[in-house]
């Protein structure tokens, strides 16, 4: 059976259809540490994991950098202040082991993980993708290792690669987003408990898919993922992220930093599709998405590319950018981000142009449904250094309903006469024209809908690897249903 | 007639828009095998009539019947319409972006026939001979639907959406008007392939010139929301020559601008 039918009959089973599929609770024993932030929790966090004292300082800088920021608030969202003091920092499956290559995992594990369509046992592996497996706090899987290491690739999570290539995440880590960036980013500097490492060596092209699975389970932690790619001179790697979390009632929060390193001819494909917890129709629980991703064309020629399929999470603050210094460098940007019952997306992008003749293409499409609040905050700057820039930029709302909003904030910043920017963007009603045309053939109206949206986001799920836009597609068919009539 | 059911009849059907009162007692019945034109100048409700035939939630039907296959269609969605075997040829097709010609039709299909009861490869390839039929350029199945198509290759795409789908009864709103002789010939031979004793036909035209290709057994003239006339094929060549202005008189209505 072929990984897209695979996806297919979990998705379209019709009781899993029911609501958020993924709300279920894996039981397992955990090894926690108490609520709260302080220095001896973060001593306590690196002391779990084994790592070096540079790696435990850095956490303590970061930590100490923290307390003086203040979380910011210019975002489109609107939430209670959250209690930093209240969210648990650690929490891991006892039995998780450590990161293995998914031998000997825990088969309560194991099981969660089947039913997430992922399944971590050689016999199912999928093909053509090698996974990383984060649950909670701590990676429990790692499929694909030997293959990958015979070309020099390392694919690991990140609390082994502290351990096993220390120079290396010492070298790149907060290289492109600094402990001290933002709030969240600092926050994640200090407590960040796991997460992957990717590190593709010079003229390599990695032959598979890398991909990390999040999962959140625990009920009151966080999770602090810190996610690490670098690809040298030449290289080339399509990874892809996804992420889960079960339907509970208290607000959790995801605080994760992504940081990718493109040298001289890399090529670095990040994919996402995030489908955390959204909440209930009420507006109650759900995970607050406040990520940090950037990515550094540091090298001639080289080219990075964000591909996001934003559906879940009751608060998204999400910003992945490009900061574009090697001459000739290509970044882009395309995201499509689903809001429905109450959910409030503040998501966009930053392309930042440094070196001459860097490129830039951002292609956002949201759509807000129900009771939702959709934004697309996105600024293009294009510094004096870089001669001959271009931006072309393209953001599309789609409103469905009366109730829903749909916010559109760019900022452009020339500073060199010879840069090219262009900016479109649209705001419609789904067409009532559209919708009677389709349907005048027979389609039904939640069809039709689905049909128009999926047309709608096609130039962004184009850039998904297959089977992965496969589902993506079907998660919007899914979220849909329950959105229309 | 009476005792069987009827095949198609609208029945004292009057409908609005913003309160603006368009058909006002229309009367018409196809049977199977029949070709009807219905003309009228300008304003006369004939899109209208068209629209609330497909059901088109802009129009509020405030009285009156549409009997098709027995059933009174007023109370369906337009999808039901739609597969109980009924087509409507857009005047104005709206593009679908992102949606390629091949996928639309294949979804159609399968609302219509039944999932499982079209299988993808035949599929395609009677779509294919369908779109040599009406010389359509193959690379069309692949392209986004009426996205950036002309006034003539909408038309053309409408047509294959009919031959595809198979309906019973077609109404064809205006599908000449914008229409080169070419392209109008093309059209009319994909018609007159669906026309056969099980296949009812409404064209709705300005011009007579469709009706050469397409020829009707029946020509409606429908003025101020009603038909105001009816008769065979000569009438056709009465409004060619003299325009509607008689009919007016005979029908006793105000002349409108």
């Amino acid at each position: 059976m072929s990984n897209t039918e695979t996806m297919y009959k979990l998705e379209t089973d019709s009781k899993l259809v029911q609501e958020y599929k993924y709300g279920f609770v894996t039981e397992v024993e955990t090894d926690e540490l108490p609520k709260g932030l302080n220095e001896d929790i973060i001593r306590a966090i690196s002391a779990k994991k084994g790592e070096p004292d540079w790696m435990t300082e850095w956490r303590l800088k970061a930590f100490r950098r923290w307390q003086t920021m203040r979380e910011p608030h210019w975002a489109k969202v609107d939430y209670p202040p959250v209690d930093y003091q209240d969210i648990r920092y650690y929490s891991a499956p006892k039995s998780a082991g450590t990161g293995g290559d998914g031998h000997g995992v825990d088969p309560e594990l194991a099981k969660t993980f089947e039913k997430l369509g992922i399944p971590l046992n050689e016999r199912d592996r999928l093909s053509g993708v090698a996974v990383d497996v984060v649950f909670d706090s701590v990676s429990v899987a790692t499929t694909h290792r030997e293959k990958l290491a015979k070309q020099g690739i390392v694919f690991c999570s990140m609390s082994e690669a502290i351990r096993t290539h220390g120079d290396l995440v010492r070298k790149y880590l907060g290289s492109v987003v600094p402990p001290g960036d933002n709030f969240y980013a600092a926050l994640n500097s200090a407590v960040f408990s796991d997460g992957s490492f990717c590190f593709i060596p010079k003229g390599v092209r990695c032959p598979v898919d890398l991909s990390t699975y999040f999962r959140i389970n625990a009920a009151d932690s966080g999770q602090f993922e810190r996610t690490l790619i670098v690809a040298e001179e030449g290289a080339y790697v399509s990874y892809i992220e996804g992420c889960t979390a079960p339907q509970r009632d208290n607000n959790q929060l995801h605080a994760a930093v992504v940081e990718l390193i493109a040298l001289d001819d890399a090529q670095i494909k990040y994919s996402t599709v995030q489908n955390w917890y959204a909440g209930d129709a009420n507006g109650v629980g759900g995970i607050y998405n406040f990520v940090t991703k950037r990515g550094h064309c540091r090298g001639p020629r080289s080219r990075i590319s964000w591909t996001q399929a934003e559906v879940g999470a009751a608060i998204t603050w999400k910003y992945p950018s490009v900061i574009l210094e090697g001459a000739d460098s290509v970044g882009e940007f395309y995201s499509v981000a689903f809001t429905n019952k109450k959910m409030q997306a503040d998501t966009g992008t930053k392309m930042i142009h440094i070196g001459p003749n860097t490129k830039s293409t951002i292609i956002s499409k949201g759509i807000s449904a129900e009771e939702s609040v959709n934004s697309y905050r996105g600024m293009v700057q294009v510094l004096p250094t870089a001669l001959n820039a271009r931006n072309h930029t393209c953001c599309d709302s789609m409103l469905i309903g009366d109730k829903c909003f749909a916010n559109t904030y760019p900022v452009i910043e020339v500073e060199t006469s010879t840069a090219i920017t262009e900016h479109e963007a649209t705001t419609a009603k789904i067409s009532e024209e559209q919708l009677f045309y389709v349907r005048s053939r027979g389609i039904d109206e939640e069809s039709a809908t689905s049909m128009i949206v999926n047309g709608f986001c096609k130039d962004v799920f184009k850039e998904l690897p297959l089977e992965f836009s496969v589902e993506a597609i079907k998660l919007l068919e899914l979220k849909l249903e329950h959105s229309v009539g | 007639m009476s005792g069987t059911t009827p095949f198609f009849e609208i029945r004292n059907l009057h409908a609005k828009t913003e309160d603006k009162p368009i058909l006002k007692g229309v009367n018409l019945t196809v049977n199977p095998g029949e070709t009807h034109a219905l003309m009228g100048p300008n304003g006369s409700g004939k899109s209208t009539l068209a629209n609330v035939i497909m059901g088109n939630p802009v129009y509020e039907v405030t009285d009156g019947e549409v009997i098709f296959q027995g059933q009174n269609i007023l109370e369906m969605d337009p999808d039901e319409r739609a597969r109980l075997g009924l087509f409507l040829a857009f005047q104005y097709p709206v593009a679908i972006p992102g949606i390629s010609v091949a996928k639309f039709l294949k979804g159609a299909a399968d609302a219509r026939f039944g999932q499982g009861n079209v299988k993808t490869g035949p599929f395609l390839k009677q779509v294919r001979e369908d779109m040599d039929y009406l010389e359509m350029d193959k690379s069309f199945i692949n392209r986004s639907l009426n996205d950036g198509f002309s006034g003539g290759e909408k038309k053309r795409m409408e047509i294959l959406q009919m031959l595809t789908l198979k309906p019973s009864l077609a109404v064809m709103d205006e599908t000449d008007s914008g229409l080169d002789i070419d392209a109008l010939r093309i059209v009319s031979k994909g018609v007159n392939r669906m026309v056969g004793p099980d296949f009812g036909l409404l064209v709705i035209t300005h011009y007579e010139r469709i009706l050469q290709y397409i020829k009707p057994g029946f020509l409606h003239v429908l003025m101020d929301g009603q038909v105001a006339m009816s008769g065979g094929p000569e009438l056709v060549k009465e409004v060619e020559k003299s325009g509607y202005d008689w009919i007016r008189e005979k029908f006793g209505k105000e002349v409108l601008v």
